[in-house]
C-alpha cells in the first residue's frame, strides 16, 4: 500500500524526549553480544593467511604441510571459492579480494586460510603453507598512480582505450566557468591533499558461521546490513537466499566500514569444508589491512570572487584513490563539492584512481570531508583577499531552497543558511582568544539516503509491543523506533520492546548506510503501527457492535464518535489486545516501503586551537557543532552522532594517516602508531541541533549521522591558519607538517 | 603442549582453570570461563577495551597470560553491579546516554571505578587522562566525562552516608 | 515532454548528449524509453542509477510520477556510510 509520507507538523507527546535506551543495561553489565561474544559445540577457529607483498603474482600455493597438521580440520584457497559471479563485476571484486586469485593486489589481501581445533594450531597452520610469489612493481601514491608510465593495478581497466589506473572519470557542474573566471576581481587556486584514513571501529570484524553439506546454513557476524551480506555470501557460495540465515549481533561501530563483505564467504568455505562451525575474527593489523579505509585524495581546487563578496565561477579537479578496486568514491567527491553553495558557474571533475592499498569502502560522509576541506579552505583564503569576514561571505554565497545544486537538483526548503546563522549569533564565536591561538569554521553537505525497509510491529495480550525491525541498530536506533511507535499508539515508551530480526524472520532491509536508520526505520514503523490500528478500530467495532468508520483512535485508545453513541466508554489499547482471541486472533501491524526523499543535510562547525610553534602540536580548545536534523527524535543521540563524527573529523585532522613504506607495505596497522582520538586529547563538544523539517517524512526526520565529519578538517585548518599565520594544504595537520610550515614561513620561504 | 592448571577469584567467585603457557588472560575469560563483557579491540594493550582489575589494579587483560592470574583476585565488568543494584557508572552510563556502539563500555567502567575507587572527587582533567588509555571511536567522549563526573557526585554521596552511619552507630555504642 | 539532464559521467552512453527530451510519466517509464532510445544505458541503470524529480532524489522508487514540465536529473546511484 502507498502511503502519504509527507510532513504533518503534527505535536508530539514522547518523540524528543530522552528516555533510557532498551539494550542500555545489556552493554553497561557485560551481556550484550557482539560479533565475537558467541560460540557454537564444535566450533574451530579460522585465521587468514595475508600477503605480505604489494603487488605480486601467485605462482603456486602449497596446503600440503598445513593440511597434515595434527587439529586442523580445513585448508582453503580460491579454488574453494570458485567464480560463480557469472558476469558480475562488483561480486567478483568482493569475492576476489576475499581470496586472492592469480595475482595479491595489496599488502594483506587474503591468499589462503585455516580452520584448526584452537588458535595455536590455526597460528602453526598458517606458517606451513608455502606460497609462490613473484614480485611485482606496485604503486600506492594516487597521482603516481595516474602517470602513464605506472604499474597497473587491474588489467581489465581502460582509459582513453590503454590500460589504466584510472578507473572512472565523472563531472558535474553548470554555467561557463571560464566566463565566470573572466569577472571575478581576485582568483584563487591551490592544491591540497588528504591521506588515507580508517573508520576505526573498536570492535574487529567477526563472525561465526556454520554450513551443512545439505547447503544450509547460518552466519552470525557484526554488520551494518546483514540481509545484504546474507544476498552477497549466497550468490558467492552458491546458496539460496532463503537457507542462509544471517543475524547481525550487537556492533562496535561501523562507520560505513562494517556495509562491506570482507572475509564473510572465508568463514562460510571453511565451514563448509570442515562441516563444522567455524568462527573467524580479524586482528587489529587485518582490521587496518584488508578491511577498506577511505581515500587518500589530491584536489585542485580554484574559486573567483567579486569584491563584493559574490562568488563567479568555482571548479575543482579531484583525484580519489580507490584500492585495488574501483568505487563510486571520486564521483562523490565532485558531487559534494560545491553543494553547499549557490554558484552560478561551478565545475567538478573527479578521477577514481587504482592503487596497491585495500579496497576503499564507505567512511562516513564518504569522500564529502576531503572535498569540504579543499572547498572550505580556499573560501577562507578568498574571505580574507577581499577582506570580507569568513561568515558573512559563505552566507552570501549559501545555497537555499530553489538553488540549482552543483550537482544537479534543485533544492526544497535546506540549512545551511540557518546554520550560518546559528554559528554567527553563537557566544563561540565573541569568546577571547589567547597567544598561538585561532578560531576556524567551516561547512559541510551530505545526501542521506532511504532505501529498502519492512517492519513488523505484534501487539501481545498484555497490550505489550514487540517492534521487529531489519536496520542495524548503530548507535541507538532501537530507542528512536520505540518512541515513534509509542507515539503513534498512544501507549508509554517502557510498553515497546524493539528488536532487530535476522533475514529469516522478516522482510528485505537495505544495509544501515546513508544515515538511513532513523529516517527509514521510522517511516516503516509509523505506517506499521498505522496499519495496527486500523486493525484495532475494526476490533472495537466488533466489540461495540458499530461501524468502524464511527471509531477513532487518541491518546491509546479506541473512541465510539457522535452522540449516538456517546455512551460508549473510550476502549484502550491494552483492552482490545486482551480481547483480541475472540475478536479475530493476534493483532499485527507492517509495512514496507522504498523510503526515498531523505532530504539533504548540512552542518557548520566553529573550533578553537592552540598550536605549540615549538613542537607544531595542535590542542583543539573549543568545538562547537551546529547541524539539521529535520527533527531530533531522541535528542541524546542526535548530539552523540554530532560529536562522534567531529570527533573522528579531528582525529583525522591532526593525526590519522596511513603510512605505507617504499616497499608498499602499511608501517603503522595499530592502534599505537595509528592513533586515534583519545579523552584527554578532546575538549567539550557543544551541539547545536536545527529543526529544518524535510517534507519528505510525516515527522520530518532528516539522516544525522554522517554530516558532522565533513568540516572539521577544514574548520582545524582554517583554525590553525589564524593561529599561527601557515596554511597547511596537507591532511593530516600533524605536528612535523605545521613545524615545517612555521619553518619554512620564518625563513620567508 | 601440556596447559597449566590456575586457581584464581573472579568477581568474588573461587575459580579454576586450565589454559596454555601463552594464552592471554583475556582469551582464558572470553573463551574458557564465559566472561565476554572484556572485549579485544586490538590485542596489544592499545584500545582499553579488555580492561579488568588484578587485586584492585586495572590492567589490559590481553597483556596479561592467564597463568599470572594464579592466587589472584581478578574483577571484570560482569562484577561490577551488586546482584540487582547497578554501580553508580553504570546508572550514569545508562542515564547520561555515554554509550553509543557499547563496545568500548565495560573496559570504560571498569577504568572508571578504578579511578573512583581511588579518587571519588576528580576533577575534568583527571577524569580525562585517567581514561586515556580507552578508545571511544562512537561518542567523541563528551557523554562520557559527564557521566564519570555524575557517578563520582553519586559515589561522594553513597560514601558521606555509609560515614554517617558509621558514626551513628559508634555513638550509639557510646551511649549504651 | 520532458527535459532530461544527465550527469557527466552517464554521457558516455547517449553519444554525449547532455539532455534529453521524452515524453514519461513515471521514473519507470522514463527509464525504459531512455534504454529503448540508447540500448548502452542499459548497463549504467544495472549498476545503480538515482532519478531526480523536482530536486527530490529517488534511488529505488520507479513509481513516482513526474509532473508535467518537472525538472529530471539523471545520476549515478550514490550510496553513504
Ligand atoms: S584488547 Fe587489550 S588493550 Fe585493546
Ligand atoms: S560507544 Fe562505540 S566505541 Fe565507544
Amino acid at each position: 500500500m502507498a502511503h502519504d509520507t509527507s510532513f504533518t507538523n503534527q505535536e508530539f507527546k514522547v518523540v524528543g524526549s530522552r528516555p533510557p535506551r532498551p539494550d542500555g543495561l545489556d552493554k553497561v553489565t557485560g551481556r550484550a553480544l557482539f560479533g565475537a561474544d558467541t560460540f557454537a559445540p564444535g566450533q574451530l577457529v579460522g585465521r587468514i593467511l595475508r600477503s605480505p607483498h604489494a603487488h605480486a603474482k601467485i605462482r603456486k600455493i602449497d596446503t600440503s604441510r598445513a593440511e597434515k597438521l595434527k587439529g586442523v580440520k580445513a585448508v582453503i584457497t580460491s579454488r574453494d571459492l570458485p567464480d560463480l559471479t557469472n558476469g558480475n563485476r562488483g561480486n567478483f571484486d568482493i569475492l576476489e579480494n576475499c581470496m586472492a586469485r592469480d595475482r595479491a593486489l595489496y599488502d594483506g589481501h587474503a591468499v589462503a586460510a585455516v580452520a584448526a581445533i584452537d588458535e595455536q594450531t590455526a597460528r602453526k597452520a598458517l606458517k606451513l603453507i608455502k606460497i609462490d610469489y613473484k614480485i611485482l612493481p606496485h604503486v600506492t601514491d594516487v597521482d603516481k598512480a595516474m602517470a602513464a608510465d605506472a604499474p597497473i593495478v587491474q588489467p581489465h581497466i581502460r582509459h582513453d582505450d590503454k590500460p589504466s589506473n584510472i578507473a572512472n572519470v565523472s563531472e558535474f557542474g553548470h554555467g561557463d566557468v571560464d566566463a565566470g573566471f573572466d569577472q571575478a576581481d581576485v582568483v584563487i587556486e591551490k592544491s591540497y591533499l588528504t591521506e588515507q584514513a580508517h573508520q576505526g571501529y573498536i570492535e574487529p570484524h567477526a563472525c561465526l558461521a556454520s554450513v551443512g553439506p545439505d547447503g544450509q546454513g547460518e552466519l552470525w557476524v557484526t554488520t551494518q546490513g546483514h540481509f545484504t551480506f546474507r544476498n552477497v555470501c549466497a550468490s558467492l557460495l552458491g546458496m539460496d537466499i532463503a537457507k542462509l540465515k544471517v543475524t547481525s549481533s550487537e556492533i562496535g561501530g561501523g562507520f560505513g566500514g562494517k556495509t562491506h563483505v570482507w572475509m564473510e564467504p572465508v568463514a562460510l568455505a571453511l565451514s563448509r569444508k570442515a562441516n563444522r562451525p567455524v568462527k573467524l575474527v580479524m586482528t587489529r593489523d587485518e582490521v587496518f589491512k584488508a578491511s577498506g579505509p577511505t581515500c587518500s585524495t589530491s584536489i585542485d581546487v580554484k574559486i573567483g570572487a567579486k569584491k563584493d563578496g559574490t562568488v563567479t565561477a568555482a571548479s575543482a579537479t579531484l583525484r580519489y584513490q580507490d584500492g585495488a578496486y574501483p568505487g563510486p568514491w571520486g564521483m562523490l567527491g565532485a558531487m559534494t563539492s560545491w553543494a553547499c553553495y549557490d554558484f552560478e558557474n561551478v565545475k567538478s571533475v573527479a578521477y577514481d584512481v587504482l592503487v596497491n592499498r585495500p579496497k576503499v569502502t564507505a567512511y562516513r560522509a564518504p569522500s564529502a570531508p576531503m572535498a569540504a576541506f579543499a572547498v572550505e579552505s580556499t573560501m577562507d583564503l578568498l574571505a580574507k583577499e577581499i577582506g570580507m569576514d569568513p561568515v558573512e561571505f559563505r552566507i552570501k554565497n549559501a545555497a537555499k531552497e530553489g538553488t540549482r545544486a552543483s550537482y544537479g537538483p534543485t533544492y526544497g526548503p535546506i540549512g545551511i543558511g540557518p546554520t550560518l546563522e546559528a554559528v554567527k549569533k553563537h557566544p563561540h564565536m565573541k569568546a577571547k582568544l589567547g597567544k598561538n591561538q585561532g578560531r576556524g569554521m567551516a561547512c559541510g553537505f551530505w545526501f542521506n539516503f532511504g532505501g529498502q525497509t519492512c517492519t513488523d510491529l505484534n501487539i501481545g495480550v498484555d497490550g505489550t509491543v514487540n517492534l521487529t525491525i531489519g536496520t542495524v541498530d548503530v548507535g541507538g536506533s532501537r530507542a528512536s523506533m520505540s518512541l515513534i511507535a509509542a507515539e503513534e499508539l498512544g501507549i508509554p515508551y517502557e510498553r515497546i520492546k524493539c528488536n532487530v530480526a535476522d533475514t529469516a524472520s522478516l522482510g528485505h532491509n537495505d544495509t544501515t548506510v546513508g544515515s538511513r536508520g532513523t529516517f527509514s526505520s521510522g517511516m516503516a514503523t509509523i505506517f506499521a503501527a498505522r496499519d495496527a490500528i486500523d486493525e484495532m478500530k475494526e476490533r472495537a467495532a466488533k466489540a461495540w457492535e458499530i461501524e468502524v468508520e464511527d471509531v477513532e483512535w487518541r491518546d491509546g485508545c479506541a473512541h465510539a464518535k457522535g452522540v449516538a453513541h456517546s455512551n460508549l466508554a473510550p476502549m484502550s489499547l491494552k483492552e482490545i489486545a486482551a480481547a483480541s482471541p475472540t475478536t479475530g486472533g493476534p493483532i499485527a501491524g507492517h509495512n514496507e516501503v522504498v523510503a526515498d526523499g531523505a532530504g539533504v543535510s548540512f552542518a557548520s562547525h566553529i573550533c578553537d586551537v592552540e598550536v605549540d610553534p615549538e613542537t607544531g602540536f595542535t590542542k583543539v580548545l573549543r568545538y562547537t557543532v551546529v547541524q539539521d536534523a529535520g527533527k531530533a527524535i531522541h535528542p541524546d543521540y542526535v548530539e552523540g552522532q554530532f560529536q562522534g563524527g567531529a570527533a573522528q573529523g579531528i582525529g583525522w585532522a591532526l593525526n590519522e594517516e596511513y603510512v605505507y613504506g617504499e616497499d608498499g607495505r602499511l608501517q603503522n596497522a595499530s592502534f599505537l602508531d595509528y592513533r586515534i582520538p583519545v579523552c584527554s586529547d578532546l575538549p567539550y563538544i557543544d551541539t547545536v541541533i536545527l529543526e529544518i523539517p524535510n517534507p519528505n517524512h510525516p515527522y520530518g526526520i532528516r539522516g544525522v549521522g554522517e554530516t558532522s565529519i565533513v568540516p572539521p578538517l577544514a574548520a582545524i585548518g582554517n583554525a590553525v591558519s589564524n593561529a599561527v599565520g601557515v596554511r597547511l594544504n596537507h591532511v593530516p595537520m600533524s605536528p612535523p607538517r605545521i613545524l615545517k610550515a612555521i619553518k619554512e614561513k620564518q625563513a620567508g620561504l | 603442549m601440556p596447559g597449566l592448571h590456575v586457581s584464581t577469584t573472579v568477581n568474588g567467585d573461587v575459580t579454576e582453570f586450565v589454559c596454555q603457557p601463552d594464552e592471554t588472560l583475556l582469551d582464558v575469560l572470553r573463551n574458557r570461563l564465559g566472561l565476554t563483557g572484556a572485549k579485544e579491540g586490538c590485542g596489544t594493550g592499545d584500545c582499553g577495551a579488555c580492561s579488568v582489575t588484578i587485586d584492585g589494579q586495572l590492567v589490559c587483560s590481553c597483556l596479561v597470560l592467564g597463568a599470572e592470574a594464579e592466587g589472584c583476585k581478578v574483577g571484570t565488568i560482569e562484577g561490577l553491579a551488586d546482584g540487582d543494584t547497578l554501580h553508580p557508572l553504570q546508572e550514569q552510563f545508562i542515564e547520561h546516554a555515554a554509550l553509543q556502539c557499547g563496545i568500548c563500555t565495560p573496559g570504560f567502567l571498569v577504568a572508571a571505578k578504578a579511578l573512583l575507587d581511588d579518587n571519588s572527587n576528580p576533577s575534568d582533567e583527571e577524569i580525562r587522562f585517567a581514561l586515556a588509555g580507552n578508545l571511544c571511536r562512537c561518542t567523541g567522549y563528551d557523554k562520557i566525562v559527564r557521566a564519570v563526573n555524575a557517578a563520582a557526585k553519586d559515589v561522594r554521596k553513597q560514601q558521606a552516608r555509609l560515614q554517617k552511619q558509621a558514626r551513628l552507630k559508634k555513638a550509639a555504642k557510646k551511649r549504651r | 515532454m520532458l527535459e532530461v539532464s544527465l550527469s557527466g559521467s552517464l554521457r558516455d552512453a547517449t553519444d554525449g548528449a547532455a539532455s534529453i527530451e521524452i515524453e514519461a510519466r513515471t521514473i519507470r517509464e522514463l527509464l525504459r524509453k531512455l534504454v529503448e532510445r540508447y540500448p548502452r544505458l542499459q548497463s549504467r541503470i544495472d549498476e545503480g542509477v538515482a532519478v531526480s524529480v523536482n530536486g527530490e532524489i529517488y534511488r529505488d522508487n520507479r513509481d513516482v510520477p513526474i509532473p508535467e514540465g518537472a525538472e529530471v536529473f539523471l545520476l549515478p546511484r550514490i550510496q553513504g556510510g
